[in-house]
This record gives C-alpha cells, structure tokens and sequence, in this order.
C-alpha cells in the first residue's frame, strides 16, 4: 500500500490486529497459572506474535527478502540455543535474551532517530521530530541500553566468565546518581535541540550507566537483578510502542515491565531485603575476611551414605530442601532417583522451596521438573513450613542461608528477618555441603550444623547423592 | 491516536499485567521470564518497521540488524518456555 509509511493513520483492521496480539500475550501470561494450561498459554504468545509481525509486513511490505533473512538467521540461532541449553543454565540464557531486547530497542530508537518519516513522527510543518515523540524515544534509548549493558554484566556474572563478587566503586553512589541525572537533563534537552550529539550522548550514557549499576551486585542478589532487567526490557518495549502508537507494543510492554517489577517485589521479601538496597549493591562484599575471622570451632557429628540412606528408610515422612548447590553439581537426577526409592518403601517424600533458592524465580522448580519430579510433590516456603516440626527427615541439599535460624533470632545478622525454612524443627536434619569451610553467599555460620540432631553429609552434591542411592539398593 | 488515549491504554494494561501476573504460580516463575522474555521482542515491529523503509540505509541496517535480535529472542524464548513447561508433570495415578 502506498503512503502506509504514515504509522499515524494506521488502518483500522491493523489496528484490530495489534489490539488481538496484545490480548493474546495477555492470555500467554494467564495460562501460567496453572502448569495444565500454561502450554496453551505460550501457543496463544506465539500467536500474538505471528499476528504483530504479519500486520507490520502486510503494512510495509517492502525489503522482504532482506527481512526473511534476518529472521531466519536470527529465528534458528535462538531455537537451536533453546534447544541445547542446559536447564542448571537457564539464568544465563534469561539474561543473555534480555539484552538482546535491549539492543534491539536502542536500534529501533536508533532507527528512528535517522528516518523519523518512516516513523510517521516527523512534524511536517517544522520537519523536526514531534516534541512527545523525542521524550519517548529518549526514554526508549536510555532503557534500551540499560537493559542491555546491564544483563551482559549479570550475564557474565551468572555464567562465570566474572566473578559474582560485587564490585565496589569509590565514590560510586555519586558517579551513579550524577549519570543518571546527565541522562535524565539530556533527554529533557533533546526536547529543545534534536541534534545528533544529544541522542547519542544518551545512549553512550545509558550504556554506562548500565554497567555501573550492575557491578556492585553481588550473586546472592541475582534472582533481583535478572527480575529487575526483565521488567526494564518491558518498559523500553512499551516506550518504543508509544513512540510508533503502536498497542501491542503498548500492552506488552506494560505487562513485561509489571511481570518483571513484582518478581523483583517478590525476591527482595523473600530475602528481607529493600529494593534499594539490593541496587545499592555491595550485599556480601565483606563476608570473606569477616566470617573466617569470626568462625568459633564447635563440635558437629559427620555422617556417611549409608548412615543417610538407612535413616531415610526408616522414615515416615522426608522432606527435601534444594539450593544453588544442587544445580551447580547437576544433583537433580540422582535426587529424584533417590526419592524413587524412598517412596518405593513407603517413605512420603516432598520437596520444598524457597523463593530465592538458586539464581533466578522459580529455578529450583524448572530442575526438579527436568528430573521428572512430578510438580505436586514440590511446595512453595508458606504451604511447607508448618510441616518440619512433624517430618522425621529434612533432607537439605546445597542450600544454606535460606534454612539458617539465625534469620529469626540473631538481630545483627545479615540475613535476620529473612523468611527461611524452618528445618531445624525436623527430628533430624541431613545437611548436604561441599565442605565445613564455606559459609553460603550470605557469610553466615549456620547453627544447623552443630545440633544434635544434624548429621552434616560432606560431599559432591550429586556424588553423596548417588551413594546414598547405591546404599539403598541393598 | 492522540497521546492521552495512548497513555491511557498503557494505564490499563499495567493494572492487567499486575492482577495477571500475581496469579501466576511461584512454580512457573521461570517459564514466565523466558516468555515475557519473548514477547517483549514485539520490538520487531519497530525493527520491521525501520528494516522496510526506505530514505535512510543507515536507519535500514539498524532495522535489520534489531530484526536479527529480536528474532533470536522470539524464537529462543517461546522454544525454551515450551521445553520447560513440557518438563511439569504431574504425579501418575498408581494403576
């Protein structure tokens, strides 16, 4: 069609697309409640999408070729990605997605700035770039490039290629803040004077800004910063939406920046921690020296495999608690082996979880359901607690801070106020470490360890694991 | 459309987004980033929009170059969603 380059009379029936793939990424989310209808969920997402990517191509039906290739470049690099990824790596494909969002907003914006008429945000009688349309795209950017240097640092950081200690600035909270203004002071200047050297003065900002925010966090506060770079990729999509007036946009972009804003909400009150503290980074920075230092030696009793698996047996009800630790030695098989066994005997076995166990929302349960342990087995913290003090067994594997009492009664400890599981209060606690020495993220000793009742397991997680599998057998 | 009713739709699907979203299941929370993950990657209109334009090759380039991404994104993120909830089973009734 001639002249559909005009994005502001856009015709009705495109209109009515972008509005039912909106409502379609809608119902994507929706289906999530539930395991059973999240599949037809995410069809409807890809629906939606198809919808929004053929309306745009029906409009602007020139370049097709080109076009093609690019998606289909793009399309099987991310499918065979998805395909192979390794689901203990989730954390880093999440991230890794994430900043492709990013950089695709600060293109699209970037796009836009060069050829506004294909925008349809060219004023014609000045030709100048709309007023709104230069604060819109200004915010597009500046989001844009946070989102992206941002999860290329937390991508870094959750793939070990740096280390997930925080790193600490002088001076940095001063250096953040200032940025921040510079970008915010440009872009109301970009209002005035839409010259090249203030767009791109925002971008390489943003950029940096990214960057700054992101280095101080430390690992444990992972599952804040991948939630918190969801929701920003959110709103750099909603932001390039009111620049084309374009409602899927408008609407997707709305929902991702809630999604991402309430599991932030929910990672910081499972870790007793407030938002700005998170992003004021430096959780951790210290524990290293302190916590050696601070260690007293106290007596703890050392089990083996099979004193495990023969107390397991003997059980009536066991409950299991999986960490980070479970993910980085690949446990989960040989965990949902060992359960096997377990219920063959007659053994209840369930699996409880806490909100910020492992590196992102909801990673322990993606693990457990790879192992093929059915979802109704596995609780959330508030379902579970109420049931260690009448379970023979909690079985705690590569968890650590979130099972430590001192989060309820030690008031100078980092982690006090913390939700946690109360593990402490099953008749025995079989607690799965690496070794003695470390102290989890939080740098924490944890009284666990030196009750009567606790047997410490020391070991490969997936290692002790298949021992105690092994013991069982006979 | 003028900015307010823009504005106003924007308004309404963050109420939506966040009653939605609070009903999803703690379970499902990292199938639900991988999703939002790609449908935040309707960017492409933006990127398709630019790509297909004619007037700036530079502003082309960079259409193209974001449909690249956010391709990447579209299809690695509802690929992996439907890998991980393929993965939720429930317990098998005992015969």
């Amino acid at each position: 069609m001639p002249g559909a380059s005009m994005m502001h009379e856009t015709p009705a029936w495109a209109s009515l697309a972008y509005l039912v793939s909106g409502v379609l990424f809608i119902l994507a989310l929706r289906g999530l409640s539930s395991p059973t209808s999240s599949r037809r969920g995410n069809r409807a997402g890809m629906i939606g999408m198809l919808i929004a990517v053929a309306t745009t191509l029906a409009l602007h039906g020139t370049n097709l070729v080109e076009i093609g290739i690019a998606i289909a470049i793009g399309g099987a690099i991310g499918f065979v990605t998805a395909r192979r990824i390794a689901m203990t790596d989730m954390p880093q494909l999440v991230a890794a997605f994430h900043s492709l969002v990013g950089l695709a907003a600060v293109l699209v914006a970037g796009a836009a700035f060069l050829n506004p008429e294909a925008f349809g945000i060219l004023d014609a009688a000045t030709g100048h770039i709309h007023n709104v349309s230069r604060i819109e795209m200004g915010l597009g950017v500046a989001i844009g490039a946070i989102t992206f240097s941002g999860s290329v640092i937390a991508f870094l950081k959750l793939n070990g290629n740096m280390s997930g200690a925080p790193i600490l600035l002088p001076a940095r909270h001063v250096i953040n803040l200032g940025t921040i203004a510079a970008i915010l002071g440009l872009i109301a200047y970009f209002v005035t004077d839409d010259a090249h050297w203030v767009f791109f003065t925002i971008t390489a900002l943003s950029f940096l800004i990214g960057f700054l925010l992101i280095i101080p966090i430390g690992g444990a506060d992972m599952p804040v910063v991948v939630s918190m770079l969801n929701s920003y990729s959110g709103w750099a999509a909603a932001a390039m939406g009111f620049t084309l007036h374009n409602t899927a946009m408008i609407i997707t972009g709305a929902l991702v920046g809630s999604s991402g804003a309430i599991l932030s909400y929910i990672m910081c009150r499972a870790m007793n921690r407030s938002f700005i503290s998170v992003i004021a980074g430096g959780f951790g920075a210290v524990e290293g020296g302190a916590a050696a230092a601070g260690k007293v030696d106290r007596p703890w009793k050392r089990g083996s495999a099979e004193d495990a698996a023969f107390l397991m047996s003997q059980a009536e009800q066991v409950i299991i608690v999986p960490g980070y630790g479970m993910a980085v030695s690949q446990a989960q098989h040989a965990l949902r082996e060992m359960a096997d066994l377990l219920k063959a005997e007659g053994v209840r076995v369930k699996y409880a979880i806490h909100p910020v166990a492992g590196r992102m929302p909801g990673h322990m349960n993606v693990l457990l359901a790879e192992a093929h342990v059915p979802y109704d087995e596995v609780f959330e913290l508030e379902d579970i607690n109420s049931e260690f003090a009448q379970t023979d067994i909690a079985f705690v594997i590569g968890a650590n801070d979130v099972t430590n009492p001192a989060a309820k009664t030690d008031k100078t400890s980092p982690i006090y106020g913390m939700p946690i599981l109360d593990v402490e209060k099953a008749k025995t606690v079989l607690f799965l470490k690496r070794s003695m020495g470390g102290v989890g993220y939080a740098g924490v000793d944890n009284d666990v360890f030196y009750m009567d009742n606790t047997m410490m397991l020391l070991g490969d997680a997936k290692k002790m694991v298949e021992e105690i599998v092994k013991a069982m057998a006979h | 459309m003028d900015f307010i009713s823009i504005l106003s739709i924007f308004v309404m699907a963050c109420f939506v987004g966040y009653y939605v979203v609070w009903s999803v299941t703690p379970a499902l929370h990292t199938p639900l980033m991988a999703v939002t993950n790609a449908i935040s990657s309707v960017i492409i209109v933006g990127a398709l929009i630019a790509g297909a334009a004619g007037g700036s090759d530079v502003a082309k380039y960079l259409g193209l170059v974001a449909v690249v991404f956010a391709s990447v994104n579209i299809f690695g993120g509802f690929a992996v969603t439907e890998r991980m909830l393929a993965m939720y089973k429930k317990k098998e009734r005992k015969s």
